[in-house]
C-alpha cells in the first residue's frame, strides 16, 4: 500500500512535466545551450588582440622584434607608423588596445647598449587583458633578446610542464563548473516550484487530509527531478566529453556519488525554499538568490576562491558547489578518487543530510 | 460513545493573540447535512482544518467518527473527505489520471481504482471526457468531479469547505443533488457556504460569528423563532444584532 502511494505521486509529478512541454523543453535545451556558448564562444584565452606598431627604427633589428610579434595570433596589426598626435584618439575610438613603440637607434642602442626601452601603452580599462597583454610581449621579448642579445647574462629559466590540461583549454575548466551551476539550478528551482504551486493550487491541502505521509509526498515529488537532474548532468558530460574533448580521467563511480549528493544538497535548498515561501515567483526568486549568484560567483566556477577577501572565502566554504567543483574537477581531469577526495565527499554528505533533516523538519511543521 | 459523527466541546484555536474559534461545542449525528454559516474570517475554515486533521487545537475536545483529533488524526484522515473552496484537482491531468492519483494516495489497488473510475465517469456522464485535460471541463463538472475524487475512499465524513463559490444556479443545484444522495447514503456531510438557499437544504444550521457559534438549529426553527421568511433575513438579523451588542 505504501508502494501503491508513492507510486501515485511520482507518476502524477512525471504527467506534470510531460504535459509542460515548453518547460521541459527549457530544462533539456538549456544545459545544452549553455555548454556549446561555453565551449565554443566564451573562454578566457585571448585572441586577435587589436594592435597598431610604430616602428621608429625600421632596421632589421626592429623588423625581426615585429615579425615575432605578428606571428602569433594573440596580436593582429590593425595600423602601422601612425602619428604621436593620434595615440589618444586610437584609444578613445577603441581602434586598438595596445600601442608598440620602437624607437629610433633601437638596433644601435641594442648593440651598444645593455638596455633598450620599447614603449607599450595599453588601454586597461580591461585590467586582466592589459595583464595578458604586458604578459605576453614580455614572454616574446625575451625570447628575442635570448637569439639577437646573446650579451644578457642568463641565469636560469622556467621551463613549465602543464599537467592536466597542457593546451590550456578553458572548456576543461568550465564544463565541470557548467554541471554545478546547471544541476543546482534544475534541482533546487524545479522541486520548490513543484511544491509551492501545490500550495499555490490548493492541491497540497487536499494531498494532506489524505493519509499520506509528508514524507511521501516530498519523496514522491522530488524523486522525478532527480532523475531529470541526473540524466541532465549525464548528458552534459556526454556532450562535453564527445563534443570538446574534455577528458573524463577518473572513476565514473566516484562521479556519480558525488552528482547524486550534489543534487541532494540542491533538492533540500529547494524544499527549504518551498517551506517559507507560498508564491511560485517568489520561490523562483528566491531559488535564483540562494543558488545561481553564489554558485557562479562564490564556488571557484570562474573566479579563484583563494583571491577572494577572508569573510568571502568563508563564505564559499559553505556553498556545495565550492566542493562539488573540487571533487568533480579532480575526477574529470586529474583522475583523482575517494582517497584524496574524501574531505569534500564528507563535507558533501553532511551538508545534504543537515540540509535535507532541516527543511523536511521544517516543511512537517509549516503544513500544520 | 459511537453516536455522533463529529462532537465538539469547547474547541478552540488561537493564532497569537487572535482567536479564531472560540471554545465552540456542538454534535452532528450520523446521516446528517449539517451547515455552516458566517462572514468571512468567522471562524468556519479554521474549524474544518481541525476536524480534518490539518491544524491542531489550541484547547477543548474534538472527535470526528469516535476518533479523537490529537491523537487519532491520521486513522481520521482514512474515514473522511475533504473538499475546499480551492479547486482541488489537477487542470493538467486527465479525468482519469486525477482519479488514479487520488485513489492511489488513498492506497486503492488497480482494480479498485479501475472500477470506482468507471462507476464515477458513468454516474457524472463523463464517459466523453475521461481522457480530456480537466483544464477543459465546465467548473459545475469539475466541482463534481472533485468531490467524486474526495470520496473515492468512500469515507464516513465528509467536509466541504465553501465548495460551490463561483458556481453557476444550476450547478450548484446538481452539486447539491449530490450532497443528498451521499446523505441518503448514510454519509455525513458537514458543509459551509455562503449561500443562504444551500443553508436551506441543510439540516441543521450553525451560524458563526467572531469565533464563536451563536445560532445552532434546524432552518425551519430558525425562521420560526426570528419571524422571518427566509434563510437570508434570519442571517442578516442575526450578525446585525450581535454586532452591535
Amino acid at each position: 500500500m505504501r508502494g501503491r502511494i508513492f507510486r501515485a505521486i511520482v507518476l502524477k509529478e512525471f504527467y506534470h512535466i510531460w504535459r509542460d512541454p515548453q518547460t521541459l523543453m527549457i530544462i533539456l535545451l538549456l544545459p545544452l545551450l549553455m555548454l556549446i556558448l561555453y565551449g565554443y564562444a566564451i573562454t578566457l584565452e585571448m585572441r586577435n588582440i587589436e594592435t597598431i606598431v610604430v616602428d621608429r627604427d625600421h632596421s632589421p633589428a626592429s623588423r625581426a622584434f615585429l615579425e615575432q610579434i605578428e606571428a602569433v595570433d594573440f596580436f593582429r596589426i590593425v595600423a602601422r607608423d601612425i602619428d604621436d598626435n593620434d595615440l589618444e584618439t586610437v584609444f578613445q575610438q577603441r581602434l586598438a588596445s595596445c600601442v608598440i613603440i620602437i624607437p629610433a637607434r633601437f638596433e644601435r642602442r641594442l648593440q651598444e647598449n645593455f638596455s633598450t626601452p620599447v614603449q607599450v601603452i595599453i588601454d586597461a580599462t580591461d585590467p586582466n587583458a592589459a595583464n595578458y597583454i604586458n604578459n605576453y610581449l614580455s614572454q616574446i621579448s625575451t625570447r628575442y633578446n635570448f637569439s639577437y642579445n646573446p650579451l644578457i647574462p642568463v641565469t636560469f629559466n622556467i621551463t613549465p610542464r602543464l599537467l592536466y590540461n597542457p593546451d590550456m583549454k578553458s572548456s576543461y575548466f568550465f564544463v565541470p563548473g557548467l554541471v554545478a551551476v546547471i544541476l543546482l539550478l534544475i534541482s533546487t528551482l524545479l522541486t520548490s516550484i513543484a511544491i509551492v504551486r501545490e500550495k499555490e493550487m490548493g492541491t497540497m491541502e487536499q494531498i494532506l487530509v489524505s493519509p499520506v505521509h509528508p514524507l511521501q509526498i516530498i519523496l514522491g515529488k522530488v524523486i522525478p527531478y532527480v532523475l531529470i537532474g541526473y540524466g541532465i548532468s549525464v548528458m552534459i558530460l556526454v556532450v562535453a566529453h564527445y563534443l570538446f574533448n574534455v577528458p573524463v580521467v577518473g572513476s565514473l563511480w566516484m562521479l556519480n556519488l558525488s552528482l547524486v549528493l550534489y543534487i541532494l544538497s540542491g533538492l533540500s535548498i529547494g524544499l527549504f525554499i518551498s517551506t517559507i515561501t507560498n508564491k511560485q515567483q517568489i520561490a523562483m526568486m528566491a531559488t535564483l538568490m540562494a543558488t545561481i549568484l553564489p554558485t557562479v560567483m562564490m564556488s571557484g566556477f570562474i573566479f579563484p576562491i583563494s583571491s577572494m577577501p577572508l569573510p568571502l572565502q568563508w563564505v564559499a566554504d559553505i556553498v556545495p558547489a565550492t566542493h562539488f567543483l573540487i571533487i568533480i574537477r579532480g575526477v574529470m581531469l586529474k583522475g583523482t578518487g575517494l582517497h584524496e577526495l574524501w574531505p569534500q565527499t564528507a563535507i558533501l554528505l553532511g551538508m545534504s543530510v543537515f540540509l535535507l533533516g532541516l527543511s523536511t523538519r521544517k516543511f512537517k511543521s509549516t503544513l500544520e | 460513545m459511537n453516536e455522533f459523527a463529529v462532537s465538539v466541546k469547547d474547541l478552540t484555536r488561537t493564532f497569537g493573540d487572535f482567536t479564531a474559534v472560540d471554545h465552540i461545542s456542538f454534535n452532528v449525528a450520523r446521516g446528517e447535512i449539517f451547515g455552516f454559516l458566517g462572514a468571512n474570517g468567522a471562524g468556519k475554515t479554521t474549524t474544518i482544518r481541525m476536524l480534518c486533521g490539518l491544524l491542531m487545537p489550541s484547547s477543548g475536545m474534538a472527535r470526528v467518527a469516535g476518533l479523537d483529533v490529537y491523537s487519532a488524526y491520521e486513522q481520521i484522515k482514512q474515514r473522511i473527505g475533504y473538499m475546499s473552496q480551492k479547486f482541488s484537482l489537477y487542470e493538467d491531468l486527465t479525468v482519469r489520471e486525477n482519479i488514479e492519483f487520488y485513489g492511489g494516495i488513498y492506497g486503492l489497488n488497480r482494480r479498485q481504482i479501475r472500477q470506482k473510475t468507471a462507476e464515477l465517469v458513468q454516474y457524472l456522464g463523463l464517459e466523453k471526457q475521461v481522457d480530456q485535460l480537466t483544464r477543459s471541463l465546465p467548473l459545475g463538472w469539475k466541482q463534481r468531479m472533485a468531490l467524486s475524487a474526495a470520496i473515492l475512499h468512500d469515507p464516513d465524513i465528509i467536509f466541504l469547505d465553501e465548495p460551490t463559490s463561483g458556481v453557476d444556479p444550476v450547478s450548484r443545484r446538481n452539486f447539491w443533488l449530490l450532497i443528498y444522495e451521499l446523505a441518503d447514503r448514510g454519509k455525513t456531510i458537514f458543509v459551509t457556504t455562503h449561500y443562504m438557499d444551500e443553508a436551506e437544504y441543510c439540516h441543521r444550521l450553525s451560524i458563526m460569528k467572531d469565533g464563536r457559534i451563536v445560532e445552532l438549529d434546524e432552518p425551519r426553527r430558525l425562521k420560526e423563532r426570528y419571524g422571518r421568511e427566509t434563510m437570508q433575513e434570519v442571517f442578516m438579523e442575526i450578525v446585525n444584532r450581535k454586532g452591535e451588542q
